[in-house]
């Protein structure tokens, strides 16, 4: 469906690299994942493969396309939310959808089913200007826009960013539902959480992408046991356990720390209990955990 | 105790929309506090009002003992602001920016060189100081954008989803700085979407169309609303809003 081999872009003639040399494929029907902090790289390739930019190396196609010589036949069968909202503003939300249907030589009526649980949440407003809408209507009127010429396969860049946990919540909901009626999704976005709704990912960093694999493969080839710890005193245990001889990796999740040890031999929980004994903390739990999709980032950020 | 930040039944309409409604809450001298709340529910109204920018309609608020109808350039004085959207100017380089700000907030050239100094080394920025801030990674950028924030050590920092986008080491480097800030007495108001975040607050607060409706530290809420993370809680909470941003 999309095949990504080698490719390279950087700017402002070379000082910054902005993707370097990434490869990876999506079959058809998935619901890929491109997950990275800001300035991973994320836009760059996502405007690459969908024809807006040219690649410096590399080759990709999308839909057996060539991004470079078959720009004008991806154009045509791909679909693209970016991460700005791009529609015309005094236009209205009817005015917008019609104008991107006829663009492609289509109409609202033609392609309504593919939009329609969408599109009811906002026809309420179908006559109110795109710039006076709230965050949440732009987003589905924005995806509605991207959706109305039937495309097989659809990019969304950071469609979430932003946005609370609840709707984000919603819109990983709606694009389920999309991708149950046969459409190819690419989403990018910062939200480490959001992984496991997709059904494989990529993490990226600095450009290049540091594994691609189902979320629940990531998690598995975490090399070491995970601990969630807890005392009383949070700040004071993650001080004291960054000293520890024995600590690997030790950051805080939510009201535990997760904890990863060099030598995980028999005496090692003992030890470290009596280390933490030793320092005065009290109260200590120490249970193993699953790694999320966050601890495995920040094992293999550089 | 110390209440630096003091609400009485705060409320900020718009023609008939009731965008805050008589929210009251208290937030104590060197506190971590956690502002929730989905979008639309009216965080942003409310943090607006706080930071002496925008007038309420009704009810009582006092910041660092200033009052929000009346001594609101006191306020601005007294209170460092950041947001993810506005920070730093990109096309200055990282020392010029300590400068333009540290003159903002009339800090004399002595002190301004020493505090430069100091935040340059802690951020480990120090060969990087004549870069643009265009130039460096967003992750820097945004550990800048706060320490230049409560360069005139303010009393209350007001931290609008500051570890937006920003990758997940950088993002707890953040709440190192955070930590270190409110040992030495500064009041942190922060708004998030990060659930994990939550936890790091010692008391917060989540907004629903337009009041609040929860107020306590994370595990008396997690308590009360027999849930087993801060996500649980902000979930039942959001899913009775009859408002949405729609």
């Amino acid at each position: 469906m999309v095949t990504v081999n080698g490719i390279s872009k950087s700017f402002y003639d070379g000082k910054v690299q902005a993707v370097k040399s990434v490869s990876f494929d999506v079959r058809s029907g998935e619901l890929f994942g491109v997950i990275g902090p800001d300035g991973a790289g994320k836009t760059t390739l996502f405007r690459m493969l969908t024809t807006l930019l040219l690649p410096d190396g590399g080759s990709a196609s999308v839909l057996e396309f060539d991004i470079v010589k078959d720009y004008r036949k991806i154009r045509r069968h791909a679909g693209y939310m970016p991460g700005r909202f791009s529609l015309y503003q005094d236009l209205t939300v009817e005015e917008n959808l019609n104008f991107f249907a006829t663009l492609f030589g289509t109409s609202i009526a033609e392609n309504y089913h593919l939009i329609r649980d969408i599109y009811i949440q906002i026809e309420p407003f179908k006559t109110r200007r795109a710039g006076k809408l709230s965050g949440g209507m732009k987003q589905k009127l924005a995806l509605c826009c991207a959706l109305i010429h039937q495309p097989r396969v659809l990019f969304l860049d950071e469609p979430t960013t932003g946005v609370d946990p609840v709707s984000r919540k919603e819109f990983w909901e709606m694009l389920k539902r999309l991708k149950e009626q046969g459409i190819t999704i690419l989403v990018s976005t910062p939200y480490m959480d959001e992984a496991t709704r997709c059904d494989r990912i990529a993490l990226m960093q600095y450009g290049e992408i540091l594994a691609v694999d189902t979320p629940a493969s990531i998690i598995n080839k975490y090399p070491e046991t995970l601990y969630a710890v807890k005392s009383a005193e949070i700040p004071r245990l993650l001080s004291d356990l960054r000293q520890y001889d024995n600590t690997l990796r030790c950051f805080s999740f939510g009201e535990h720390l997760h904890l990863s040890l060099r030598k995980e031999d028999g005496n090692a929980l003992d030890e470290l209990q009596e280390y933490l004994y030793g320092r005065d903390h009290r109260n200590v739990s120490i249970t193993d955990t699953t790694p999320t999709i966050e601890d495995c980032f920040i094992r293999l950020l550089k | 105790m110390e209440t630096v930040i003091k609400t009485e039944r705060l409320s900020k309409h718009f023609g008939n929309f009731i965008a805050v409604n008589e929210i009251t809450f208290n937030v104590e001298r060197g506190e971590i506090f956690g502002f929730l709340g989905a979008n639309g529910a009216g965080k942003t109204t409310a943090m607006r009002m706080l930071i002496g920018l925008s007038k309420p309609t009704s009810g009582a608020a006092s910041i660092a003992g200033f009052d929000v109808y009346r001594q609101t350039e006191q306020i601005k004085r007294n209170i460092g602001y950041m947001s993810q959207r506005f920070s730093l100017y990109e096309d200055l380089t990282v020392m010029e920016n300590i400068r333009f700000f540290g003159g903002i907030y009339g800090l004399r050239e002595k002190m301004l060189k020493a505090k430069g100094e100091k935040i340059v080394n802690e951020l480990g920025l120090a060969s990087e100081r004549n870069k643009l801030v265009a130039s460096i990674p967003l992750g820097w950028k945004q550990k800048l954008a706060f320490s230049v924030a409560v360069l005139h050590d303010p009393k209350i920092v007001f931290l609008d989803e500051p570890t937006g986008g920003v990758d997940p080491l950088t993002r707890r480097q953040f709440w190192d700085l955070i930590y270190a800030r409110t040992l030495e007495g500064m009041t942190v108001f922060i708004t998030t979407h990060y659930m994990d975040e939550a936890e790091y607050c010692n008391r917060l607060s989540i907004m629903v169309d337009g009041r609040i409706n929860a107020l306590g530290s994370p595990s008396e809420l997690r308590q009360q609303y027999a849930a087993s993370s801060m996500d649980e809680v902000f979930f039942k909470l959001a899913r009775e809003a009859r408002r949405t941003d729609n």
